[in-house]
């Protein structure tokens, strides 16, 4: 099956980056799409549906531990997984973040197998193994 | 190991690990220095973020525009000509990765830190000020014939700085 995946991220450059890195981690990927903060994301998610959202923590508006909260508190998206791309390294965001129920966390610098290695188990490869 | 050593140190591994991560670029160590007082007039791109806590302050990365563009071209992988908003942004993404690393490290020593959304700034002689401070720990990295230069200032939040003494505790001031 293809997956649908929802990149959020302020940073027009990180979304650039990902959507790049995710063409090349061989999942089967239908579209990627986009959202500058969290409130964009849950607008976008009430018109499409997604198999996976990746979202940084610190953005204007609604930040990424608010938009898992809304995530993991709705019905319709509590089963969507959510990785956290971020700088944020503490124990206080990331730790918050995974008692929410984040599906994992990728620190900023990343290098595209980081990124490959930890969507392996929650996207399905393009080419059955 | 004094606070300004640690930045210092904190500094080079960040800068280093995001460009060598992001970029494919090995910088050199960089020569750091203290500068003090009102810094000299910037020609280019400067990038802030805030950072605030027990300790405040401000993080700061600053390049020419024909740097910057190189940092876009070869982290987007498109070329980029002139100063536009994917420049910007290429750079501000920089800052908050290099700040944001330089955070997480010291946060051991100096307690929970936030960081603020960077700011960026593109101009021709203008003057930078921090409110309160004067004291910044630079680090001047070179890439070929270009020069990126990450700076920080960071000072105790006077409650806790006061605090941390009527406790009859080594503020990591003074380590």
């Amino acid at each position: 099956m293809e997956s649908d995946i929802l990149v959020v991220d302020d940073s027009a450059a990180i979304r650039k980056i990902l959507q790049r890195v995710l063409r090349q981690t061989g999942m089967a990927i239908r579209a990627i799409h986009e959202a500058g903060d969290g409130q964009e994301a849950l607008e976008l998610l009430k018109k499409q549906a997604v198999n996976l959202v990746l979202t940084d923590i610190n953005m204007p508006k609604m930040d990424g531990i608010q938009l898992l909260a809304a995530l993991k508190g709705s019905p319709l998206w509590r089963n969507i997984p959510v990785v956290m791309v971020t700088t944020e390294g503490g124990e206080t965001k990331v730790g918050e973040a995974v008692r929410l129920g984040a599906a994992g966390y990728v620190r900023k610098p990343f290098t595209a197998d980081q990124i490959k290695e930890k969507l392996a188990g929650i996207l399905e490869p393009a080419v059955p193994v | 190991m004094n606070l300004q050593n640690l930045m210092v140190d904190f500094i080079r591994q960040a800068t280093a690990n995001v460009f060598s991560t992001m970029l494919g670029v090995e910088l050199d160590t960089g020569e750091a220095f203290i500068e003090n007082g009102t810094p000299e007039a910037n020609d280019g791109v400067v990038s802030f973020i805030g950072l605030a806590g027990a300790w405040a302050g401000t993080g700061s990365v600053s390049c020419s525009p024909a740097l910057a563009c190189r940092i876009c071209s070869v982290m987007l992988m498109m070329e980029s000509t002139g100063v536009d908003e994917d420049v910007l942004d290429a750079v501000a993404e920089l800052t908050n990765m290099i700040v944001g690393s330089v955070k997480n490290d010291l946060e051991p020593h100096l307690g929970t830190l936030g960081l603020s959304l960077p700011t960026v700034v593109f101009g021709r002689n203008f003057r930078t000020k921090s409110a309160g401070t004067t004291e910044w720990t630079v680090v001047r990295f070179r890439w070929e014939a270009d020069v990126l230069v990450v700076k920080l200032c960071l000072s105790p939040s006077e409650k806790t700085h006061a605090n941390c003494h009527m406790m009859g505790q080594t503020c990591a001031l003074e380590v």
